[in-house]
């Protein structure tokens, strides 16, 4: 039973050649958008890892010779108030918004799946109890609860990271546990109960690699989501804190020297902008190419 | 429906608790001493003690709570440290202005998105299609912030046709208000006008290939009345409870719209509270959020039984 089961939902070597998720995998690389979403994220990668190479400027080096001076050839899109090269700082920026991205889903990923995995399980108060405490989390608005949480733990990237994290963390409980409830009356799951498995057993080797799908999706657009929210934070002053580079903050600096230096404002929000679209687009796809509904 | 009403009223009272004690929660985050974090600048002992004594924090924990939860109850939200006046009051004083804000903002977002939606899916796999795609991703990929700051450098800055910022009342000076309003709620509604474009697809699609469509069809009805009279009418029934639950989003954008555009609303005190150390006014502004979406949530779960008659039983 156990390797029916897993023969049908684990991408092994040597599996039917045709499995699930080398389906899916071949519905995504058709799929144009998020190709070119997938792309654009691993550009930002490579930019974000090799930041130190690749950027013309230390990005926190001040000239007071170079004060907001237009693009040119020895400054591709200009320098800002304190004579600090904007390209280098959108290309550091990208490790402050790439990895409060990732880090932040990591953080709702580790506590809100297996929550969810719990909810689901066990029912009863337990499930009760954290149901509700998802439904008092959905009910402050997301940016809202994040603020305030960063701001009772103090203005940080780290603190803003973990304020991002907690405030997505419900949406995944609440996917998780609509997941396993789905999944529960399956034969697959009845079969594995029948011959006497515990259930943390069943939570872990039945349910969740069968409900890995939705989740790869919903973390993919959250990503996106927590690339916008770590941006507003920083904008806000409460992440990332100067001099250190991040969109969000190098926005802020840019909206009081609009009229002399639009320049300091289009390329941050450029880079956001893509950041987000991409992670949106390749989720997208990713979703459509997931769904079994779609399938045939 | 008496039953489902009571039931989900019923409900809600274990998440209201379980949202005060979250909110509750917040003041326990504050590392050090709150009293201390409380008077700011000041030192002095005896200012302390009395703080100590006012906000009852030499007491346990579970106590505070049961203080502050019956405060809340009677409508008493707290005082703000800086602004010397009771957070309830800087609430009402504040709320129209957001109100006036996400209301224009719906109004802008159900004017694009709805019809948006209803020409892609009708014209599906069309360049009307891909366009309505293309504007939805563009809305829910643009951080609102970047958008107000690209906006104040075209309308005000460059062409010098509207404020930059600042805030009009509605009464005081009904267009004034609504020049210096109106590119916040276009940001505002930008993102909410994405959101309802693909509902309304999802929702269109859905509807046009139902029996009832394909029997008006038949009829020979013209197309045009096919579409929006038929399969619209019953597709904009989720579209509109949907719609409802985007008002956390026009809250959590109007922290960031207000700030930038200083309009002196619910998220530019938020903003305020958060620099100043204000934290009985973060709480009572977040509390006051979630209330109110809450509320909402219920309305429009009532809002879709009542318009759905397979669910009235």
């Amino acid at each position: 039973m156990t390797t029916l089961a897993e023969t049908t939902s684990l991408p092994q070597a040597g599996a039917a050649e045709d499995s699930p998720w080398r389906r899916a995998l071949r519905r995504l690389l058709q799929r144009r958008g998020a190709m070119l979403g997938a792309a654009v994220v691993l550009l930002l990668i490579i930019l974000a890892v090799l930041a130190p190479w690749i950027a013309p400027y230390d990005p926190i080096q001040q000239s007071w010779s170079l004060v907001r001076k237009a693009p040119s050839w020895a400054h591709w899109l200009g320098t800002d108030e304190v004579g600090r090269d904007v390209l280098s700082r959108v290309i550091w920026g990208t490790r402050a918004s790439l990895s409060a991205g990732v880090i932040s889903v990591g953080i709702a990923i580790c506590i809100g799946v297996p929550a969810g995995l719990l909810a689901g399980s066990a029912g009863g108060w337990i499930d009760g109890v954290l149901s509700r405490i998802t439904d008092a989390m959905l009910a402050c608005p997301f940016l809202i609860l994040a603020i305030a949480l960063a701001a009772f733990l103090g203005p940080s990237l780290g603190n803003a990271m973990i304020a991002i994290g907690i405030t997505a963390t419900p949406i995944f409980v609440r996917l998780t546990r609509g997941q396993v409830l789905a999944t529960k009356v399956e034969d697959y799951v009845e079969a594995a109960r029948a011959v006497g498995n515990p259930p943390i057993r069943i939570a872990l080797r039945h349910v969740l690699p069968n409900i890995l799908a939705p989740i790869l999706v919903q973390a993919t657009l959250a990503i996106a989501a927590a690339i916008i929210a770590e941006a507003s934070l920083s904008f806000l002053g409460l992440g990332q804190q100067p001099p250190a580079p991040s969109w969000g903050s190098m926005l802020n600096s840019a909206q009081r020297f609009l009229a002399q230096a639009p320049w300091m404002a289009i390329w941050p929000g450029v880079a956001i902008f893509l950041a987000v679209l991409s992670f949106n687009l390749f989720g997208d796809g990713l979703r459509d190419a997931l769904d079994p509904k779609q399938q045939r | 429906m008496f039953t489902f009403l009571t039931q989900r009223i019923l409900q809600l009272i274990p998440t209201l608790f379980c949202v005060s004690i979250l909110i509750f929660g917040l003041q326990q985050l504050l590392p050090g001493d709150p009293a201390l974090v409380m008077a700011g600048e000041e030192r002095d002992p005896a200012v302390l003690e009395q703080i100590r004594k006012q906000y009852r924090l030499d007491q346990p924990v579970p106590v505070q709570y049961v203080y502050w939860v019956k405060g809340v109850l009677t409508g008493d939200l707290g005082e703000s440290m800086r602004l010397k006046k009771p957070v309830s009051e800087l609430v009402v004083e504040k709320l129209p202005v957001t109100l006036q804000l996400a209301c224009m903002a719906l109004l802008i977002a159900l004017a694009i998105g709805i019809p948006a939606g209803i020409v892609s899916a009708v014209k599906r796999g069309t360049a009307w299609d891909y366009g309505a795609n293309i504007f939805a991703l563009w809305g829910i990929s643009t951080p609102n912030f970047w958008l107000g700051i690209l906006l104040i450098f075209l309308f005000a800055v460059t062409l010098n046709w509207l404020p930059a910022s600042g805030y009009v009342g509605l009464r005081e000076n009904f267009w004034a208000s609504i020049a210096t309003t109106i590119m916040p709620a276009f940001v505002l509604g930008n993102a909410i006008a994405a959101i309802l474009m693909r509902h309304t697809r999802s929702a269109m699609l859905q509807a046009m290939t139902a029996d009832y469509v394909r029997t008006a069809r038949a009829k020979g009805l013209a197309e045009r009345r096919v579409v929006l009279k038929h399969a619209l009418r019953n597709a904009l029934t989720p579209v509109i409870t949907l719609g409802a639950l985007e008002f956390g989003t026009l809250l959590s954008g109007a922290v960031l719209t207000e700030q930038i555009f200083t309009i002196p609303g619910f998220g530019k005190l938020i903003v305020d509270s958060v620099f100043n150390r204000d934290y009985a006014v973060v709480q009572g502004v977040v509390l006051v959020t979630a209330s109110t979406y809450i509320l909402l949530n219920l309305l429009a779960d009532i809002a879709y039984v009542l318009v759905n008659p397979r669910l009235r039983a």
